[in-house]
């Protein structure tokens, strides 16, 4: 069973997939908001940030898990 | 692997001089180095900056006054007044991240956030600072934060643990953010250019000139795309500071 670990490892990128739709996801109604109110679209640029940072987190845990699988186990 | 080939040979660490004190392994680390030459940069540019002070400024001065002014404004927006004994704190933790992630960007230069080490000691001791507030600010009123107001008794037995594991994952995930961000990217630069010398392997000298006119507009990409990195991340972990801050801070959400 000798490289499984690296299999796993592989398959924690999956992580990616999940945080690449959730960022998508926040630009895309950051942009469709900013484009409806011009005016009230740099109020919301910190939230915007805040979003993204706890979104792409989720995609950074899954880098962790093949990090530990590959050097730790 | 050398230098030219291994995407991880930027990130070790060498002792410049050994220093034993007491069993413990205190050496001179050159991630030690660029600390210092980071944290250098950031005061000897402020204390430049405002040696000659106007009330009209000068270019410098109103360099430093935009970079003052922009992390001053995060902690106001998010904090607003209770936020403004913070300022100091922010403005250091986010100065030595974007200077440290800056410095990085030269080649040969070494990357300090791109190790755990660094930026996990920054998240604890970020989130550290929070608990230490809120005890001391709202005693022990501060567990108020696990128990959202206005949430039926049954929610809270799911609402309350989701609360508390999400509470615990905050210092590993501001400090991976930071660390995982500087390391994918600096390992990516590294494995793109490396086409390059494959290519010249493989192909021989005219596979490498092709190849290297078209690989190197995807580098430059890739380094600008970097360098907007470097600042959003020092901008990312600033906020998340005040965010958290928030909750000792401000009334209970």
């Amino acid at each position: 069973m000798e490289g499984l670990n690296y299999v796993g490892a592989g398959l924690a990128c999956l992580a990616m997939l999940g945080a690449a739709i959730g960022v998508g996801n926040i630009f895309a109604s950051y942009l469709d908001g900013a484009m409806r109110n011009p005016s009230a679209a740099p109020q919301q640029f910190g939230n915007l940030i805040f979003g993204f940072a706890v979104t792409e987190a989720l995609g950074i845990f899954g880098f962790a898990i093949a990090l530990i699988l590959i050097f730790a186990v | 692997m050398n230098i030219a080939t291994d995407p991880m040979h930027q990130f070790q660490i060498g002792k410049l001089f050994d220093l034993n004190i007491g069993g413990y392994d205190l050496s001179f680390t050159n991630s030690a180095m660029w600390m210092v030459i980071g944290v250098l940069l950031v005061i000897g540019f402020l204390a430049f900056a405002t040696s000659k002070m106007s009330t009209v400024p000068n270019r410098v001065q109103s360099l430093a006054e935009i970079w003052y002014g922009f992390v001053a404004g995060i902690v106001k927006d998010v904090n607003h007044a209770p936020g403004k004994p913070f300022i100091p704190l922010v403005f250091s933790l986010f100065s030595f991240i974007f200077i440290a992630n800056l410095v990085g960007m030269m080649p040969y230069f070494f990357t300090t956030t791109s190790h755990i080490a660094v930026t996990g000691f920054m998240a604890i001791f970020t989130i550290g600072l929070v608990v230490l507030v809120g005890f001391i600010k709202k005693g022990l009123g501060f567990f108020k934060i696990f128990v959202p107001s206005g949430v039926p008794f049954v929610l809270l037995l799911i609402v309350t643990p989701i609360e508390i594991i999400s509470f615990l994952s905050r210092p590993i995930s501001l400090g991976m953010r930071l660390f995982a961000n500087m390391l994918g990217g600096h390992v990516a630069l590294k494995v793109f250019a490396g086409f390059i010398p494959s290519l010249a392997v493989a192909l021989g000298g005219v596979g490498m000139l092709m190849g290297g006119l078209l690989v190197m507009p995807l580098i430059v990409g890739v380094t600008a795309l970097e360098f907007l990195v470097a600042f959003l991340q020092a901008y990312v972990f600033a906020m998340l500071t005040c965010v958290y801050l928030n909750d000792a801070l401000g009334e209970a959400h």
